[in-house]
C-alpha cells in the first residue's frame, strides 16, 4: 500500500523510539478510546442484563439464584406487554405511511425551483428538529379543550361548540398522538424524499415528456424506482424511532387513559422504575432487542445499497 | 421541470403552487407559533376563552419567571452536558473513524458493529446502565450523564465522518507524509481542515442529540443535573398545568437548536439520514 511507503519514509526522519512506536500502533490506538467507552457504555451492561434477566431479582428481594427462562416464560403469559406490543405497532402502522405520504406530497410541492423556496424549507424543517418533548407539550397546548385552538377551530367548522378530551377520551387519544407524530415527522420524510427526487435524472424525465407519457406512468416508471433506496432508508429510520416512541406519549397521555396507548417503551419503563421488577424488565429489554434487531439488519443492508 | 409554453399558464401554476406552499407552511408551523405566543402571554390572556391568537402585548414575565425560580438552571445543565458530551464525542469518533476510513482497522465487521449501537434502543440498556450507576454512585452526576451520552452519539460520529474522510482526496495526505509530517500532524493539519464542514454538521446533530433527550435524562438524573426536557415534564401536574412555563420553557429549550440547525441547513439532509443521502 502507497500509505504504509510513505509511512516508512516518514519514519526515517523522526528515529524516536517512543515516536515509531506510537505511529505503528496508531491505527489502533485511535480507535481504542472510542471502543473503550463503547464497551463500557454499550456492551456492559447489556451482559449485566442479560444475567440478571436469568435470576429473580424484584424490588422485595435480590434473589440471584438461577431461574433459567422463567422470565422469558413470563414474557408470553403477560397480556400487558403483547397489548403494548401491539399500541405500538398501530401507531408505527398508521403514523409511518402518512409521514410519507405527507412528506412525499411536499417535496412534489417544492421539487421545482421557485423564488423562496429556501425560506419555505427553512421553516418547514423546524417541527423535525424540536424535542419531542416540547412537541408533545406543544400540542397538549393545542388540544386542550378549553385554552387551545384545535377545539376553538372545530367548533368554527362544526358551527357548534365542539368539546373533545383529546388526551383523556380513549376514542381521540390515538388520532392525538398519531396527529402529534406526523406533524413532527412529516418533515423529515420530506426532506428527505425532496433531496432523492433532485438527483432523479432529468434527461429521463425529459424523454418521458416528449413521448407524452401522463404522470401516473412517469412517477411509477422512472421516479419511484429512482427514490426508492432513499424512502427504504427513511422508512426504516422512523421505522426504528417509531418502535421506540416514549417522549410524546408521555407528555400527551402518559399512557393513559388506564393503559391504552401504552408504547412498549412505556412498559418496559413502568416494570422497571415503578414496579421494580428488576429481572423481568431485562426479560423484556431483551425481546425488545430481538425485535428491533430484525429491523435493523435491513437497515444496514438497505443503508449499504444506497451508500 | 414541466415545460408549458403559455406564460398565462405558468403564472397561474406558479401561483397555485405558492399558495399550496403557503398552506402547508402555515399549517405546520401554527403550533411553533402557539407555542411561542403562550409564552408571551399574561396568566389572564392563557386563561382565556375562547383563547386569544394574537398576546395584547409582548411582555416577558413568564420567562422572567423561570430565572427567578432557578429553573433556568435545567437550560444550562442541559448547555453543559451536551456541548461537553460532543465535544468528547466528536474527537474520539473522528479519530476512530479515520482510523477506519484509512487503515480499515476492524474491517467491515468493526464498522457494523459500530453502527449497529446507534440502532439499539435506548429502553432496552437503559434500565442495566440505571443499575450500574445506581451501584457506582454516578446517578445525578455530570460526569454520568455525559459518558451516557458521549457513548451514545459516538457510532453517529464515527459512522458519519467516516463518510466525510472517505471523500477526502487520499493524496493530500500522501503528499504531506512525503513532506515529512508524521501521522497525527497529517490528521491535524491535512484531514481536520477538510472535513470542517461534516465535523461542524455531526456536531450539530450530537449536540441535538443530547439536547432533545429524554429517558436517559429522566432515569439518571434527580435535582442537580436535571435537563430541560425532564424540568418541562415537572409543569405537568394532575389538575393545573404551568402553562407559562411550559411555553416559556420549551422556547428556551428550542432557541439554540433552531439557531444550529438553520446554519448548517445545507448539512440537514446528510446527516439525518445517517450518510444514506448526501444531498
Amino acid at each position: 500500500m502507497t500509505l504504509s511507503a510513505s509511512l516508512n519514509g516518514a519514519e526515517q526522519r523522526r528515529p524516536s523510539r517512543l515516536g515509531r512506536m506510537l505511529e505503528d500502533r496508531l491505527p489502533y490506538l485511535i480507535v481504542a478510546p472510542a471502543i473503550l467507552i463503547l464497551l463500557l457504555v454499550g456492551l456492559f451492561p447489556l451482559i449485566y442484563s442479560l444475567i440478571v434477566s436469568f435470576q429473580r431479582i424484584t424490588m422485595t428481594e435480590n434473589d440471584t439464584t438461577f431461574v433459567g427462562l422463567l422470565n422469558y416464560a413470563e414474557l408470553f403469559r403477560d397480556t400487558r406487554l403483547w397489548a403494548s406490543l401491539g399500541h405500538t405497532a398501530i401507531i408505527t402502522a398508521i403514523a409511518l405511511p402518512l409521514e410519507l405520504l405527507i412528506g412525499f406530497l411536499m417535496a412534489q410541492l417544492f421539487i421545482d425551483r421557485m423564488p423562496g423556496r429556501q425560506i419555505f424549507l427553512a421553516l418547514l424543517v423546524l417541527p423535525t428538529v424540536i424535542s419531542p418533548i416540547v412537541a408533545g407539550a406543544t400540542w397538549r397546548l393545542m388540544f386542550d379543550v378549553r385554552f387551545g385552538p384545535i377545539g376553538q377551530i372545530l367548533s368554527f367548522i362544526a358551527g357548534e361548540p365542539v368539546r373533545i378530551l383529546w388526551t383523556v377520551n380513549p376514542a381521540y387519544v390515538y388520532p392525538a398522538i398519531i396527529i402529534c407524530e406526523v406533524w413532527q415527522w412529516s418533515p423529515f420524510m420530506f426532506l428527505l424524499l425532496l433531496a432523492a427526487l433532485s438527483n432523479v435524472d432529468p434527461s429521463q424525465l425529459e424523454a418521458a415528456e416528449i413521448d407524452g407519457a401522463s404522470y401516473l406512468r412517469v412517477l411509477r416508471a422512472i421516479v419511484l424506482p429512482a427514490i426508492a433506496p432513499v424512502i427504504a432508508v427513511a422508512c426504516l429510520i422512523r421505522g426504528l424511532d417509531l418502535v421506540r416512541i416514549f417522549d410524546i406519549i408521555w407528555t400527551l397521555t402518559e399512557g393513559g387513559p388506564g393503559s391504552m396507548t401504552e408504547t412498549i417503551s412505556l412498559y418496559t419503563y413502568v416494570q422497571g422504575f415503578s414496579q421494580f421488577e428488576t429481572s423481568y424488565t431485562a426479560a423484556i429489554s431483551f425481546l425488545v432487542i430481538a425485535l428491533l434487531t430484525v429491523i435493523t439488519t435491513l437497515v444496514l443492508k438497505r443503508m449499504e445499497l444506497a451508500r | 421541470m414541466r415545460v408549458s409554453k403559455l406564460p398565462a399558464r405558468k403564472a397561474r401554476i406558479l401561483a397555485l403552487r405558492y399558495l399550496g406552499a403557503g398552506v402547508v407552511t402555515l399549517l405546520f408551523l401554527f403550533p411553533v407559533y402557539w407555542l411561542f405566543m403562550i409564552s408571551f402571554k399574561t396568566p389572564d390572556e392563557i386563561y382565556h376563552v375562547p383563547p386569544l391568537w394574537i398576546p395584547g402585548q409582548i411582555q416577558f414575565s413568564n420567562y422572567y419567571v423561570l430565572f427567578k425560580d432557578g429553573d433556568v438552571l435545567a437550560i444550562l445543565n442541559s448547555l453543559i452536558v451536551a456541548s461537553v458530551s460532543s465535544g468528547i464525542a466528536i474527537v474520539l469518533g473522528t479519530l476512530c473513524a479515520y482510523s477506519l476510513a484509512r487503515f480499515g482497522t476492524g474491517g467491515e465487521n468493526l464498522a457494523m458493529w459500530i453502527i449497529s449501537q446507534r440502532m439499539i434502543p435506548p429502553i432496552a440498556v437503559v434500565f442495566p446502565i440505571f443499575l450500574i450507576y445506581v451501584y457506582f454512585g454516578l446517578v445525578d452526576s455530570y460526569f454520568g450523564l455525559i459518558l451516557l451520552y458521549t457513548a451514545f452519539n459516538l457510532p453517529y460520529v464515527i459512522w458519519m465522518m467516516r463518510g466525510y474522510i472517505v471523500d477526502v482526496p487520499l493524496e493530500l495526505e500522501e503528499s504531506a507524509l512525503v513532506d515529512g509530517l508524521n501521522r497525527w500532524e497529517v490528521i491535524w493539519k491535512v484531514v481536520f481542515p477538510m472535513v470542517r464542514p461534516g465535523l461542524m454538521a455531526t456536531s450539530v446533530f450530537t449536540f441535538a442529540f443530547a439536547w432533545n433527550d429524554f429517558l436517559f435524562a429522566l432515569v439518571l438524573t434527580r435535582t442537580e443535573v436535571i435537563t430541560f426536557p425532564v424540568m418541562l415534564t415537572h409543569y405537568f401536574g394532575g389538575q393545573s398545568n404551568f402553562w407559562a412555563k411550559i411555553a416559556a420553557m420549551s422556547v428556551l429549550g428550542t432557541l439554540p437548536i433552531f439557531v444550529a440547525v438553520s446554519v448548517m441547513q445545507r448539512y440537514l439532509v446528510r446527516g439525518i439520514s445517517l450518510g444514506a443521502v448526501k444531498g
